[in-house]
Protein backbone atom coordinates (compact mmCIF):
# COMPACT_ATOMS: atom_id res chain seq x y z
CA UNK A 1 0.00 0.00 0.00
CA UNK A 2 1.27 3.72 -0.87
CA UNK A 3 2.67 5.41 2.53
CA UNK A 4 0.56 8.54 2.90
CA UNK A 5 2.39 11.25 3.49
CA UNK A 6 1.37 13.45 6.90
CA UNK A 7 -0.25 16.34 5.79
CA UNK A 8 2.26 19.60 6.37
CA UNK A 9 1.06 21.88 9.51
CA UNK A 10 -0.16 24.92 8.14
CA UNK A 11 1.92 27.50 9.44
CA UNK A 12 0.28 30.51 8.06
CA UNK A 13 -1.19 32.02 11.21
CA UNK A 14 2.57 32.06 13.38
CA UNK A 15 3.21 35.23 12.44
CA UNK A 16 -0.23 36.70 14.29
CA UNK A 17 0.62 34.81 17.34
CA UNK A 18 4.04 36.10 17.33
CA UNK A 19 2.61 39.38 16.94
CA UNK A 20 0.73 38.91 19.80
CA UNK A 21 3.43 37.96 22.10
CA UNK A 22 5.05 40.66 20.99
CA UNK A 23 2.56 43.42 21.66
CA UNK A 24 1.83 41.60 25.12
CA UNK A 25 5.45 42.33 25.33
CA UNK A 26 5.39 45.85 24.58
CA UNK A 27 2.26 46.96 26.51
CA UNK A 28 3.50 45.51 29.93
CA UNK A 29 7.40 45.99 30.10
CA UNK A 30 9.52 48.94 30.51
CA UNK A 31 13.45 49.65 29.78
CA UNK A 32 14.27 49.86 33.52
CA UNK A 33 16.89 53.17 33.62
CA UNK A 34 19.25 51.51 36.70
CA UNK A 35 21.82 53.67 37.04
CA UNK A 36 22.52 57.32 38.97
CA UNK A 37 25.09 58.65 41.08
CA UNK A 38 25.26 56.72 44.75
CA UNK A 39 25.48 58.68 47.48
CA UNK A 40 25.37 58.38 51.22
CA UNK A 41 23.64 60.34 53.92
CA UNK A 42 24.90 61.77 56.80
CA UNK A 43 23.35 59.95 59.91
CA UNK A 44 21.06 61.69 61.72
CA UNK A 45 22.46 61.82 65.32
CA UNK A 46 24.99 64.76 65.92
CA UNK A 47 28.08 64.29 66.57
CA UNK A 48 28.53 65.56 70.27
CA UNK A 49 31.99 67.77 69.38
CA UNK A 50 32.48 68.37 65.60
CA UNK A 51 35.61 67.88 64.28
CA UNK A 52 37.22 71.36 64.08
CA UNK A 53 37.71 71.56 60.49
CA UNK A 54 39.88 74.89 59.02
CA UNK A 55 38.53 77.00 56.88
CA UNK A 56 40.85 76.69 54.13
CA UNK A 57 39.74 73.10 53.79
CA UNK A 58 36.67 73.86 52.95
CA UNK A 59 35.77 73.98 49.51
CA UNK A 60 31.79 75.54 49.48
CA UNK A 61 29.24 75.53 46.79
CA UNK A 62 26.12 76.64 47.00
CA UNK A 63 23.28 76.60 44.17
CA UNK A 64 21.01 79.30 44.89
CA UNK A 65 16.87 79.56 44.13
CA UNK A 66 17.95 80.87 40.89
CA UNK A 67 20.31 78.27 39.93
CA UNK A 68 23.22 80.44 40.08
CA UNK A 69 26.35 78.80 41.26
CA UNK A 70 28.39 80.53 44.32
CA UNK A 71 31.48 78.79 44.15
CA UNK A 72 33.44 80.02 47.40
CA UNK A 73 31.36 82.80 47.84
CA UNK A 74 32.30 83.97 43.94
CA UNK A 75 29.24 83.01 41.37
CA UNK A 76 31.18 80.74 39.19
CA UNK A 77 29.67 78.77 35.91
CA UNK A 78 28.97 74.96 36.11
CA UNK A 79 31.70 74.65 33.05
CA UNK A 80 34.43 75.64 34.88
CA UNK A 81 33.34 74.11 38.66
CA UNK A 82 35.16 70.27 37.78
CA UNK A 83 38.57 72.27 36.92
CA UNK A 84 37.91 74.68 40.41
CA UNK A 85 37.21 71.59 42.74
CA UNK A 86 39.95 69.70 41.16
CA UNK A 87 42.60 72.78 41.93
CA UNK A 88 40.83 72.69 44.99
CA UNK A 89 41.15 68.98 45.84
CA UNK A 90 45.13 68.63 44.33
CA UNK A 91 46.39 71.28 45.96
CA UNK A 92 48.31 69.61 48.87
CA UNK A 93 49.60 72.81 50.62
CA UNK A 94 50.44 71.18 53.70
CA UNK A 95 53.77 71.10 54.94
CA UNK A 96 55.61 68.81 56.98
CA UNK A 97 53.09 65.66 58.26
CA UNK A 98 50.44 66.99 56.16
CA UNK A 99 52.24 67.74 52.74
CA UNK A 100 50.85 65.74 50.46
CA UNK A 101 53.45 63.73 48.13
CA UNK A 102 51.13 63.00 44.96
CA UNK A 103 49.54 66.01 44.73
CA UNK A 104 50.18 68.18 41.73
CA UNK A 105 48.38 71.15 42.61
CA UNK A 106 49.71 74.81 42.99
CA UNK A 107 50.99 73.78 46.92
CA UNK A 108 48.83 77.52 47.68
CA UNK A 109 48.89 77.95 51.37
CA UNK A 110 45.45 79.49 50.96
CA UNK A 111 43.89 76.61 49.70
CA UNK A 112 43.65 72.76 51.00
CA UNK A 113 46.44 71.19 53.15
CA UNK A 114 46.08 67.58 51.47
CA UNK A 115 42.98 65.42 49.74
CA UNK A 116 42.24 63.68 52.94
CA UNK A 117 41.05 67.24 54.74
CA UNK A 118 39.74 68.67 51.85
CA UNK A 119 35.77 68.64 52.46
CA UNK A 120 33.95 69.94 49.57
CA UNK A 121 30.47 71.19 51.00
CA UNK A 122 27.47 71.71 48.95
CA UNK A 123 24.65 73.65 49.45
CA UNK A 124 21.19 74.42 47.70
CA UNK A 125 18.13 76.41 48.42
CA UNK A 126 15.04 74.44 48.57
CA UNK A 127 13.66 76.13 45.23
CA UNK A 128 16.95 75.34 43.63
CA UNK A 129 15.52 72.74 40.61
CA UNK A 130 16.78 69.38 40.73
CA UNK A 131 18.24 69.40 37.25
CA UNK A 132 21.13 71.81 37.94
CA UNK A 133 21.85 70.28 41.67
CA UNK A 134 22.18 66.58 39.15
CA UNK A 135 24.25 68.59 37.17
CA UNK A 136 26.59 70.11 39.84
CA UNK A 137 26.69 66.91 41.64
CA UNK A 138 28.19 65.15 38.27
CA UNK A 139 30.87 67.82 38.34
CA UNK A 140 32.42 67.42 41.93
CA UNK A 141 31.85 63.63 41.08
CA UNK A 142 33.97 64.07 37.48
CA UNK A 143 36.04 66.01 39.48
CA UNK A 144 37.04 63.40 42.03
CA UNK A 145 37.11 60.67 38.89
CA UNK A 146 39.48 62.98 37.13
CA UNK A 147 42.08 62.44 40.12
CA UNK A 148 41.58 58.79 40.81
CA UNK A 149 41.79 57.83 37.39
CA UNK A 150 45.13 59.95 37.46
CA UNK A 151 46.44 58.29 40.51
CA UNK A 152 45.05 54.76 39.35
CA UNK A 153 47.42 55.09 35.92
CA UNK A 154 50.15 56.71 38.04
CA UNK A 155 49.94 53.81 40.43
CA UNK A 156 49.06 50.65 38.07
CA UNK A 157 50.45 52.11 34.49
CA UNK A 158 50.15 48.45 33.14
CA UNK A 159 46.58 47.59 33.92
CA UNK A 160 45.33 49.39 30.81
CA UNK A 161 42.36 50.78 32.32
CA UNK A 162 40.97 53.55 34.78
CA UNK A 163 39.73 53.82 37.65
CA UNK A 164 35.90 54.01 37.21
CA UNK A 165 36.46 51.39 34.92
CA UNK A 166 37.86 49.12 37.38
CA UNK A 167 35.35 50.27 39.93
CA UNK A 168 32.42 49.28 37.10
CA UNK A 169 34.30 45.44 37.03
CA UNK A 170 34.52 45.41 40.39
CA UNK A 171 30.52 46.27 40.92
CA UNK A 172 29.70 44.06 38.09
CA UNK A 173 27.84 41.16 39.60
CA UNK A 174 29.61 38.86 37.05
CA UNK A 175 32.94 39.74 37.70
CA UNK A 176 34.89 36.29 38.71
CA UNK A 177 36.09 36.53 42.71
CA UNK A 178 39.54 36.05 41.53
CA UNK A 179 39.55 39.37 39.56
CA UNK A 180 37.66 41.13 42.12
CA UNK A 181 40.17 40.31 45.03
CA UNK A 182 43.25 41.52 43.01
CA UNK A 183 41.40 44.99 42.46
CA UNK A 184 39.96 45.67 45.46
CA UNK A 185 42.90 46.61 47.01
CA UNK A 186 44.12 48.59 44.29
CA UNK A 187 40.76 51.10 44.49
CA UNK A 188 41.30 51.13 48.21
CA UNK A 189 44.90 52.58 48.03
CA UNK A 190 43.40 54.88 45.16
CA UNK A 191 40.34 55.84 47.36
CA UNK A 192 42.73 56.71 50.20
CA UNK A 193 44.27 58.94 47.89
CA UNK A 194 41.44 61.27 47.14
CA UNK A 195 38.41 59.69 49.60
CA UNK A 196 35.04 61.28 48.54
CA UNK A 197 34.31 64.02 50.94
CA UNK A 198 31.25 65.97 49.84
CA UNK A 199 29.04 67.15 52.44
CA UNK A 200 25.57 67.59 51.13
CA UNK A 201 24.17 70.01 53.88
CA UNK A 202 20.81 70.58 55.37
CA UNK A 203 19.62 73.06 52.69
CA UNK A 204 18.96 76.97 53.81
CA UNK A 205 16.12 78.50 54.49
CA UNK A 206 14.12 80.49 51.68
CA UNK A 207 14.05 84.00 52.26
CA UNK B 1 4.48 24.00 -30.71
CA UNK B 2 7.27 25.11 -29.35
CA UNK B 3 8.79 23.88 -25.94
CA UNK B 4 9.93 26.89 -24.83
CA UNK B 5 6.33 28.88 -24.14
CA UNK B 6 6.42 32.52 -23.36
CA UNK B 7 5.38 33.11 -20.26
CA UNK B 8 1.41 34.55 -19.90
CA UNK B 9 1.44 37.83 -18.64
CA UNK B 10 3.95 40.31 -16.58
CA UNK B 11 2.67 39.15 -12.88
CA UNK B 12 4.86 39.18 -10.16
CA UNK B 13 5.07 36.57 -8.20
CA UNK B 14 3.87 36.72 -4.47
CA UNK B 15 6.34 37.56 -2.11
CA UNK B 16 6.90 34.89 0.27
CA UNK B 17 5.90 35.60 4.40
CA UNK B 18 7.78 32.86 5.24
CA UNK B 19 10.23 34.59 6.92
CA UNK B 20 7.68 37.17 8.75
CA UNK B 21 7.34 35.01 12.14
CA UNK B 22 11.00 34.95 12.17
CA UNK B 23 11.13 38.36 11.88
CA UNK B 24 8.41 38.90 14.39
CA UNK B 25 9.68 36.35 17.38
CA UNK B 26 13.15 37.77 16.97
CA UNK B 27 11.92 41.31 18.02
CA UNK B 28 9.15 39.57 20.51
CA UNK B 29 13.05 38.21 22.12
CA UNK B 30 14.94 41.51 21.94
CA UNK B 31 12.16 42.77 23.72
CA UNK B 32 11.71 40.27 26.52
CA UNK B 33 15.61 40.46 27.27
CA UNK B 34 15.83 43.98 27.06
CA UNK B 35 12.81 44.77 29.73
CA UNK B 36 11.63 44.20 32.71
CA UNK B 37 8.18 43.48 34.07
CA UNK B 38 6.29 46.69 35.02
CA UNK B 39 5.83 47.13 38.96
CA UNK B 40 3.92 50.03 39.45
CA UNK B 41 2.00 52.44 37.42
CA UNK B 42 3.70 55.67 37.23
CA UNK B 43 1.43 58.77 38.28
CA UNK B 44 4.01 61.48 38.13
CA UNK B 45 5.87 63.09 35.00
CA UNK B 46 9.40 61.23 35.48
CA UNK B 47 11.63 62.84 33.09
CA UNK B 48 15.20 61.96 34.84
CA UNK B 49 17.91 64.77 34.51
CA UNK B 50 21.12 63.56 33.09
CA UNK B 51 25.01 62.53 33.92
CA UNK B 52 27.73 60.97 32.74
CA UNK B 53 29.77 60.31 35.87
CA UNK B 54 27.33 57.40 36.74
CA UNK B 55 27.21 54.03 38.52
CA UNK B 56 25.06 51.29 37.90
CA UNK B 57 22.95 50.49 40.21
CA UNK B 58 22.70 47.07 42.79
CA UNK B 59 20.70 44.06 42.01
CA UNK B 60 16.99 45.01 41.61
CA UNK B 61 15.89 42.84 45.16
CA UNK B 62 18.15 45.59 47.02
CA UNK B 63 16.44 48.68 45.84
CA UNK B 64 13.99 50.35 47.04
CA UNK B 65 11.99 53.09 44.60
CA UNK B 66 10.51 56.32 45.73
CA UNK B 67 9.54 58.28 42.69
CA UNK B 68 8.69 62.61 42.75
CA UNK B 69 7.29 64.46 40.42
CA UNK B 70 4.31 66.71 39.15
CA UNK B 71 1.23 64.30 38.94
CA UNK B 72 0.60 62.77 35.37
CA UNK B 73 -1.99 65.00 33.32
CA UNK B 74 -4.74 62.96 34.05
CA UNK B 75 -3.96 63.05 37.71
CA UNK B 76 -4.05 66.62 37.69
CA UNK B 77 -7.79 67.13 38.09
CA UNK B 78 -7.08 65.88 41.77
CA UNK B 79 -4.11 66.29 42.47
CA UNK B 80 -3.24 69.50 41.56
CA UNK B 81 0.27 71.03 39.54
CA UNK B 82 2.63 70.88 42.39
CA UNK B 83 5.35 68.10 42.78
CA UNK B 84 4.14 64.85 44.47
CA UNK B 85 5.75 61.90 45.70
CA UNK B 86 4.70 58.46 44.83
CA UNK B 87 5.14 55.61 46.58
CA UNK B 88 4.20 51.67 45.33
CA UNK B 89 0.71 52.72 43.48
CA UNK B 90 -0.28 55.84 45.48
CA UNK B 91 0.23 59.55 46.59
CA UNK B 92 2.15 60.09 49.81
CA UNK B 93 3.12 62.82 51.97
CA UNK B 94 6.46 63.17 53.18
CA UNK B 95 5.78 61.57 56.45
CA UNK B 96 4.59 58.44 55.11
CA UNK B 97 8.16 57.97 53.76
CA UNK B 98 9.84 56.49 56.81
CA UNK B 99 6.98 54.19 56.91
CA UNK B 100 8.08 52.99 53.38
CA UNK B 101 11.25 52.52 53.51
CA UNK B 102 10.20 50.06 57.06
CA UNK B 103 7.97 48.46 55.63
CA UNK B 104 9.93 47.58 52.28
CA UNK B 105 13.16 46.78 54.41
CA UNK B 106 11.45 44.58 56.78
CA UNK B 107 9.91 42.51 53.84
CA UNK B 108 13.51 41.60 52.39
CA UNK B 109 15.65 38.73 53.04
CA UNK B 110 17.89 39.07 56.57
CA UNK B 111 21.07 39.09 54.50
CA UNK B 112 20.00 42.51 52.69
CA UNK B 113 18.21 44.53 54.82
CA UNK B 114 21.84 46.53 55.67
CA UNK B 115 22.72 46.31 51.99
CA UNK B 116 19.62 48.45 50.50
CA UNK B 117 19.81 51.43 48.29
CA UNK B 118 17.04 54.09 48.04
CA UNK B 119 16.58 55.00 44.49
CA UNK B 120 15.42 58.18 43.69
CA UNK B 121 13.53 58.37 40.79
CA UNK B 122 13.00 62.22 40.82
CA UNK B 123 11.75 64.63 37.96
CA UNK B 124 14.02 67.29 36.55
CA UNK B 125 11.61 70.44 37.10
CA UNK B 126 11.10 69.28 40.90
CA UNK B 127 12.21 72.02 43.40
CA UNK B 128 14.84 70.96 45.72
CA UNK B 129 13.16 71.69 48.84
CA UNK B 130 10.77 67.99 48.24
CA UNK B 131 13.42 66.07 47.84
CA UNK B 132 15.74 67.62 50.98
CA UNK B 133 12.16 66.70 53.20
CA UNK B 134 12.25 63.09 51.75
CA UNK B 135 16.37 62.89 52.36
CA UNK B 136 15.66 63.94 55.90
CA UNK B 137 13.11 60.91 56.28
CA UNK B 138 15.61 59.04 55.20
CA UNK B 139 18.02 59.72 57.32
CA UNK B 140 15.59 59.28 60.03
CA UNK B 141 14.94 56.20 59.43
CA UNK B 142 19.07 55.43 58.59
CA UNK B 143 18.39 54.43 54.79
CA UNK B 144 21.49 56.11 54.22
CA UNK B 145 22.78 54.45 50.55
CA UNK B 146 20.50 56.68 47.97
CA UNK B 147 21.05 57.07 44.51
CA UNK B 148 20.18 59.90 42.35
CA UNK B 149 18.67 57.86 39.48
CA UNK B 150 19.68 59.95 35.94
CA UNK B 151 19.85 59.05 32.67
CA UNK B 152 23.07 58.90 30.73
CA UNK B 153 24.13 62.23 29.23
CA UNK B 154 25.90 65.09 29.26
CA UNK B 155 25.33 67.33 32.37
CA UNK B 156 24.65 70.27 30.07
CA UNK B 157 21.31 68.79 28.88
CA UNK B 158 20.05 69.94 32.39
CA UNK B 159 20.54 73.85 31.94
CA UNK B 160 18.24 74.69 29.28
Amino acid sequence: MAKRAAPEVNAGSMADIAFLLLIFFLVTTTIETDSGLNRKLPPMEDQVDPPIIREKNIFTVLVSKNDQLLVEEELADIADLRSLAIEFLDNGGGVGDEACSYCEGAKDEASSDNPDKAIISLKNDRETSYKVYIAVQNELVAAYNDLRNREYAKLFPNDGINFVEAQKTYDDPRTSGELREELRPKLDQVKARFPQKLSEAESTKSN
Amino acid sequence: MSKFKKKKGGDLPAISTASLPDIVFMLLFFFMVATVMRDSTLMVVNKLPAADQVQKLDKKDRVMYIYAGKPSSRYQDKYGVSARIQLNDKFASVSEVGAFILAERASKRQELQNVLTTALKVDSDTKMGLIQDIKQELRKVSALKINYTTRVGDYTQNLN
